[in-house]
This record gives structure tokens, sequence and C-alpha cells, in this order.
């Protein structure tokens, strides 16, 4: 006979297989990253951006010691009204053992950007090197239409700068200098978020990305924005 | 003096420009001499007019000065409020008045010639209210106006949307003056250009909420199409409403063409009203068995916060009361016209706020079931932004009525 505690895992296992539990459409397990992170058929084969940066969220690991969120403000003056990057918290009380989980978030850098495709003068744009989703602060006229068409609540308008602000995953503080990680990546004790080059197989994201052992998943798929954050959770001693 | 400007002709037009500037100048000087023979009354209301530009300006210069994130009740959650609203108020209620303006000046329908002149002035005036009320909402205008040109971005409907309303102003004014001026031939030219810029303008204005993929609320082509149907009804409103008024403010009769205008139009506007009507219905009907996003906004309007906003304003004072007041009265007295669209316009003026805000309350990231986007998010205009809106109505009221005495009761229509 099954017991009350063996049938609630079960249960659990099958809420995690179907995604009820992740917060969003799982990928591997289905083989569908294909379709999810590729917004024409040739990006499946062949990545458009070199590198195309991209991270992967290990969300089981995060503990909200919010550490991420300050080395960001700090490196790339977020105003302490705004943020680039947040953790959110959920609560399910009938989960069984652990009831609460963190999901860190920040924009997804989409393949298919509502925002770029929303923006009258071009302010915001894809970086055609690296794939990830600029701002030009100096023409940005403030209409907020590329906030209202994020799906992913990542932009806010900076009244310092008198523009909309976004993560650009440190670009033009870190990455364009000559650094490996974004500060939110290099700052976190928990490995919670790994970046990385996804046109690389040799890249960490590049193999969890392509695994089948444990699900990735992105957050609202149903959109079509073909996000360049991944999410996971059980990687330890898979890549 | 009519007969002589009857003699114009269009192919002989630049040859006549010195009789008319005579003509004009004289006009103008008479005009001058009207407006400064206004009643006591009219000048009260022009006095208020001017008045509630002025407030509004100051609340609009404190606004600049002190930043739109501390003053207005906008978010990161909810950038767009009341005062993009307002604005979708304004100029949908334009692009209605262009089309009634049309129908008699390009489709050739006698029975609107009456209110077209009036109908285009209002509509030039109408843009420039809704344009003035977004100023103060974009929070860099000036580098609009640079990079609107300099660097478009041809896939964006606010892109589409404000260099087409800026061809209306454009075209409209032009057509107005020729209009004036007794150039039929080139103030149909100009108003076809107008109107059709004017249609794609509001297309492109719904396309800015039905192509946000994030919003489940506005997604979909239900928006551009429903604004062109809304457009129609707030444009006969407003023209009843503006006739009325202008015929009050010079204390004069309507004859009978115009009465039977203003027939005409209260039964297009019964019409649009059932259309609108069915509209609704469906949005309702199709978004209760829809994604989670446009359930939780629809049943916010059904039995939530904007409950009120939804069966008081839009329902009942937009559509049924006038509707019913119209039938009943069989669309013979004047006042209840004039009552019957000052309810529909108070009803259309929530219908668009209903349509900006409740379109926001549900979060992006609700599917997600974190703490932090567990419920509705909420949204109340701030007193600079109200006071804004009423700048715009400021607006439209101060040009109103000096387009009464500068320009005759808008008379000059050919019968």
């Amino acid at each position: 006979m099954i017991s009350e505690l063996e049938r609630r895992e079960f249960l659990k296992l099958g809420l995690a297989i179907t995604g009820v539990f992740a917060g969003g459409t799982l990928l591997s397990v289905v083989s569908q990253f294909d379709r999810v992170f590729a917004s024409i058929d040739e990006y499946k084969h062949n990545y458009p951006y070199k590198p195309h940066y991209c991270m992967v969220i290990q969300q089981d690991r995060c503990i909200d010691c919010e550490r991420c969120k300050k080395a960001c403000a700090e490196t790339n003056h977020v105003p302490e009204y705004g943020y680039r990057t947040t953790i959110l918290e959920r609560y399910v009380p009938d989960a069984v053992g652990q009831k609460r989980e963190f999901i860190p978030v920040l924009c997804m850098q989409c393949n298919n950007p509502p925002c770029v495709r929303a923006c009258p003068v071009k302010a915001t744009y894809k970086d055609k090197n690296n794939g990830i989703v600029m701002m030009n602060y100096d023409k940005c006229i403030g209409c907020k239409t590329c906030i209202s068409a994020c799906p992913y609540n990542a932009r806010y308008f900076d009244e310092e700068r008198h523009a909309v602000d976004k993560c650009n995953f440190c670009f033009d503080t870190r990455i364009s200098k000559g650094e490996k990680l974004t500060a939110c990546a290099a700052i976190c004790p928990a490995g919670v978020r790994i970046f990385g080059d996804l046109s690389n197989p040799d890249d960490r994201v590049f193999k969890i990305v392509h695994q089948l052992q444990v699900p990735v998943w992105v957050l609202r798929p149903e959109v079509g924005t073909k996000p360049n954050v991944f999410y996971t959770k059980g990687l330890k001693g898979v890549v | 003096m009519a007969n002589e400007t009857k003699r114009i002709k269009p192919a002989d037009a630049f040859g006549a420009v010195r009789t008319i500037d005579r003509r004009t100048f004289g006009q103008l000087i008479e005009s001058i001499s009207d407006l400064i023979s206004g009643t006591r009354f009219y000048y009260l209301l022009l006095g208020l007019g001017i008045l509630l530009i002025y407030i509004a300006a100051m609340f609009g210069v404190s606004a600049m000065s002190r930043g739109y994130r501390e003053v207005y009740g906008i978010s990161r959650e909810i950038p767009w409020g009341i005062l993009i609203s307002t604005y979708v108020f304004f100029v949908v209620t334009s692009t209605g008045l262009c089309i009634i303006s049309s129908l008699g000046h390009i489709f050739g329908v006698k029975q609107f010639l009456p209110v077209g002149n009036r109908a285009v002035y209002l509509a030039v005036v109408l843009i420039f209210a809704g344009f003035s009320v977004i100023f103060f909402d974009i929070e860099n205008p000036f580098r609009m106006a640079i990079y609107n040109i300099i660097s478009p971005n041809f896939t964006s409907n606010i892109w589409w949307m404000g260099t087409l309303y800026g061809a209306v102003m454009f075209f409209m004014w032009l057509e107005f003056i020729f209009l004036l001026l007794h150039w039929h031939r080139f103030a149909i030219i100009t108003g076809l250009a107008g109107l059709i810029a004017d249609i794609a303008a509001i297309s492109n204005l719904g396309a800015i909420f039905g192509m946000l993929h994030s919003k489940e609320y506005w997604f979909g082509p239900y928006i551009p199409i429903y604004f062109i149907a809304s457009a129609i009804m707030s444009g006969c409103a407003a023209i009843i409403i503006f006739t009325f008024l202008g015929y009050k403010i010079n204390n004069e009769q309507m004859d009978r063409p115009l009465e039977s205008a203003m027939q005409s139009i209260a039964k297009l506007a019964a019409l649009m009203i059932v259309v609108l009507f069915f509209f609704t219905a469906w949005n309702v009907l199709t978004g209760l068995v829809g994604g989670e996003g446009k359930r939780m906004a629809i049943l916010a309007m059904l039995k939530g916060p904007y409950a009120i906003n939804f069966y008081v304003f839009e329902i009942l004072i937009g559509m049924v009361i006038p509707f019913v007041m119209l039938l009943k009265n069989r669309f013979k007295d004047m006042r209840v016209l004039f009552t019957a669209s000052l309810l529909m316009i108070v009803g259309i003026f929530f219908m668009r706020y209903d349509l900006v805000v409740v379109g926001q309350i549900v979060p992006v990231l609700y599917e997600l079931d974190v703490k932090e986007y567990s419920g509705l998010l909420s949204y109340r205009p701030s007193i600079h932004e109200i006071m804004l809106c009423i700048g715009g109505l400021g607006i439209v009221a101060t040009a109103f009525l000096i387009g009464e005495k500068v320009f005759k009761g808008h008379k000059s229509y050919v019968h």
C-alpha cells in the first residue's frame, strides 16, 4: 500500500513535470527548447549572435539574500525606487517539505523583444553582435510603451537618466570592459545565476540548456518572446 | 459678399488671392468686433475656460519640475493612467468629428452639410487638446519631435499614430481654411486626405494596445476596430453638444436643415450605441472564457473595483439611458438630443479610462503565483493628473467659444 507521504511525493513529481511547481513551461523534459528560444528556424542550429549572451537561473538555490540586487544597483547606478533585477517569492502552503522558493527575475533579453518593436524612435534595440536588448538613453522620449509592452515587468522609468532603464547584462559597466560575469552573477554566494555564451558548445549555459536530464524552462513562453534567460532546478551533478 | 465668394472657383483661385485677402481681412476685423461684442455670460464662460487652462498649466509646470514619478499616480506596473485615457478620449472623438464632417463635405450626403464646418474646426481643436494632455505624460516630448523624424521605427504603432495625427492636424487645418475661403475642391481633397490619415491614425492608436501581447486584456484585433466604431458615436455626441451650445451662445434659433442634420446625427448615434453594446457584450463574454489574465480583468469590471465605472457610467449613462431617451423622444427635441449626447460623452470618457487602466491591473507575472503579484494592481489618478485633464477640457471650451464668435457660428456652408 502506498503511504500518504509517498502519494504526496508522487503528486508533487507530477506537478513538477507538468510545470505547475516550476512556475513556467518546461522545455527539456519535453524536448521543446528549440521552439522557445529560437524566433526563426535557423536559430535552432545557428545562433545569430556571437557571443549569444544568456543566463541560466538555478531557482532552487536562491536564498533571497538580495546581494545581486545591491550589486546591480551599485554597478549600474539604479535608483532606490527602481530595479533591473529583483527576487520574487513564491509561497506554497500545500507543498510537502519546503514551502517557499525564490525566483530571481531580470530582463529576459528576448530574441523577439516586444519592447523593441513598440519603441517609436529605436531608443531600445537588439544589439546585432551579442543579442542584448540595449537602451540609448538620449533617444528615449519617455512614452513608456516599452514598459507596457514588456511581459516580464523588466523596465522602469529612471528619473535621473530621464529615460527608461533596464538590465543589459552589465554590458557597459562590466562585460565590455573585459569582465566575464555580470555583477549579479559574480556576487551570488549560491551560484544561482550562470552567465555565459549560448553559441559556444563548451560553455556551461549551452550544456545546461541542451541537456535532457533536468527540466529547463522560460517564463511566459506563450507570448512568443523567446527569452535568453532560462530557469532550472536540481542541476547539481548533472552539468 | 456671399455671392462674390461663390464665384471664386478653385481653378482661378490663385488669381483671386488678392480679392480674397481683402475679403478675409475685412472678415477678420468683423470677427474681432464680433468677439468683443459677446454677452457678459459669454465672457464669463470664456474667462472660466482660460482660467482652467492657466491652472492646469501651473499643475503641468509643477509636475515637470517635481518629476512625474512623484506627482502622478502611475507606477512601473501601471505606466499609463488617466492622461493617456483622456488623450485617447480626445483624439478618438476628434476622429469621430472628422468622419461626421466627411459625410457631408466629401461623401456628398447633403443632410450632414450644416454641421460640417463646426465639426472640422472642433476635430482640430480636440486633437490639439489631446496633444496638450499627452505632452505632460511623455517624459521628453521635445526629443520626440527630433527622433520621430531622424530615428523612426516603422514597426511601432506609436510612431505611426503620432506621425499620422500630425498629418491629420495639418490636413484638417487646411480643409478648414479652404472651407472658409469656399475653395471647395481643395477642401474636399484635403478633407479626404485628413480622413484617410485619421482612420489610419485611430486604428494605429487602437493597435498600440491591441499589439501588446504582454497584456491579455488588450491583445487582439478588437481595439482598433472598436475604436473606429466608438469614434463615430463620440463624434455624433460631440457635434450635437457643441452645435446646441453654439446656438445658445449666439442666441440664435436653429434653421430647419440644421435641425434635420442634428436629428440624423442623433439617429446615427443611437445606431452606434447598439453597435457598441454588441462590442462590449462580446468583449465581456469572450473574455470570460479566455485566459486567466483577461478573465481577471473582465471580472474586475463585472464584480470588482471597476464595477461602478462599468455598470453605472459605461452601460447606464453611456449607452442605455441616452438610447432610451432618444428613442422615447423620437429624436425630436433638441434639448433631449443635447442631454443624451452629454450622457454619452460622460460614458465614453469612462470607457476610455477603463480600457486603459483595466488593461494593466492584472500583473504580467501573475501566473508565476508569487507573493508580489498575487492580486490586482491599483491605480488612482493624482490631483496633478486630474487637473491636466481638466486643462484639456479648458482648451476645448476656450477654443470652441472663440470659434463660435470668430467664425460666426460656423454657418458658411453651401446649401
